[in-house]
């Protein structure tokens, strides 16, 4: 890969993609930059309120809480960890091969990257499967094997999939993003002087996979010692 | 005027990136190995402290807020203590919801000789 910047095609810099009331690009995207970020404090917040609320039964129901970790499949959440790191990984590549306005590898990376995106939602499709089979969905067929944590064990799991699934549905829109970049770079909409989507969606992208890093030992690992 | 000459981009180095990422696997084996290793209530302790470890990797190359302005980081920490703020303050609610008013006998016992 060129570790040069490649020169942009003058009719491109001619073309800009400054809008009237910035002064200059850079300013451009340090204000894409700053409400993105704004935009992810308030993902962080409606995210924490469930981890506040997490905290909160933890206390409560240490044991019951810890006692389902025997009902996560570690191997599979460990999995997803992994499979959500390397799309991280492909997608800072995509918004790299962007800058450098590498059109071939970008397109590549996106690839990969919703590549990781689709196999972290399989896996967490037969998860939620083996979930629903061992009746360990909360509501009226909810059943626990540990007769006095029926109720307080159903609370954690109903965190479970308040979490995951909202985690889930952000990887959805995800996937959804990463197709319009896709098809934007397709043609040939980015240059070495404009990828600010590319920036921001990669962004949110990694700021998903943050919040799973925090899911996966609060959910899948909290029980073996407790 | 030339946008060229304005752009400033910060082009990570894909070693950089690829050294993260290894970092990033390794501490998910570490977090994943020491849950079964017995520290007691240092478990979820030592378990938070490596997610943000790992948290503040992304946050930080992944995400370049190393290449940001003051400004927008400075907006990521109020997040992050806006977020402390929201559980700390939660938590000490609940925490304490049960603590009942303990009567002290030099306050209730009327044999203790307080006469109006």
């Amino acid at each position: 890969m060129a570790e040069t910047v490649v020169s942009v095609d003058e009719r491109a810099v001619g073309e800009t993609h400054l809008r009237h009331h910035f002064a200059t690009p850079a300013q451009q995207t340090d204000a894409a930059t700053l409400g993105m970020w704004t935009f992810l404090i308030t993902e962080v917040l409606f995210f924490g309120g469930m981890f506040a609320a997490y905290a909160v039964y933890r206390n409560m129901y240490l044991d019951a809480f810890a006692s389902t970790s025997e009902y996560m499949n570690v191997v599979l959440g460990g999995t997803n960890t992994a499979v959500l790191i390397c799309s991280s990984l492909t997608m800072v590549l995509a918004v790299r091969a962007a800058q450098l306005s590498n059109r071939r590898h970008t397109i590549l990376f996106l690839i990969l990257t919703m590549i990781f995106g689709t196999a972290f939602l399989v896996i967490k499709g037969f998860e939620y499967y083996s979930k629903w089979v061992e009746h360990l969905v909360p509501g009226p067929y909810f059943h626990y094997a540990i007769p006095q944590f029926q109720q307080h064990a159903q609370i954690l799991f109903f965190l479970y999939f308040c979490m995951t699934g909202m985690h889930a549905l952000h990887m959805i829109v995800g996937l959804g993003l990463l197709t319009f970049l896709l098809t934007q770079t397709y043609r040939r909409v980015f240059s070495a002087t404009y990828f600010a989507p590319m920036e921001m969606i990669g962004l949110y992208w990694h700021f998903v996979d943050i919040v799973w890093i925090f899911l996966f030992p609060l959910l899948y690992l909290i029980g073996h010692r407790k | 005027m030339s946008a060229k000459a304005d752009v400033h981009v910060h082009i990570p180095k894909v070693r950089t990136l690829v050294l993260v990422w290894l970092a990033l696997i390794c501490l998910t084996g570490m977090t994943t190995g020491v849950s079964y290793v017995d520290l007691g209530w240092m478990n979820i302790v030592v378990a938070l402290l490596i997610a943000v470890f790992k948290a503040s990797l992304v946050a930080w190359i992944f995400m370049g807020v190393r290449h940001t302005t003051s400004l927008t980081k400075l907006f990521v920490v109020a997040g992050l203590v806006w977020l402390g703020i929201m559980i700390l303050i939660t938590c000490s609610d609940y925490s304490t919801r049960n603590w009942t008013y303990q009567a002290q006998p030099w306050a209730t016992n009327p044999a203790a000789g307080t006469s109006r």
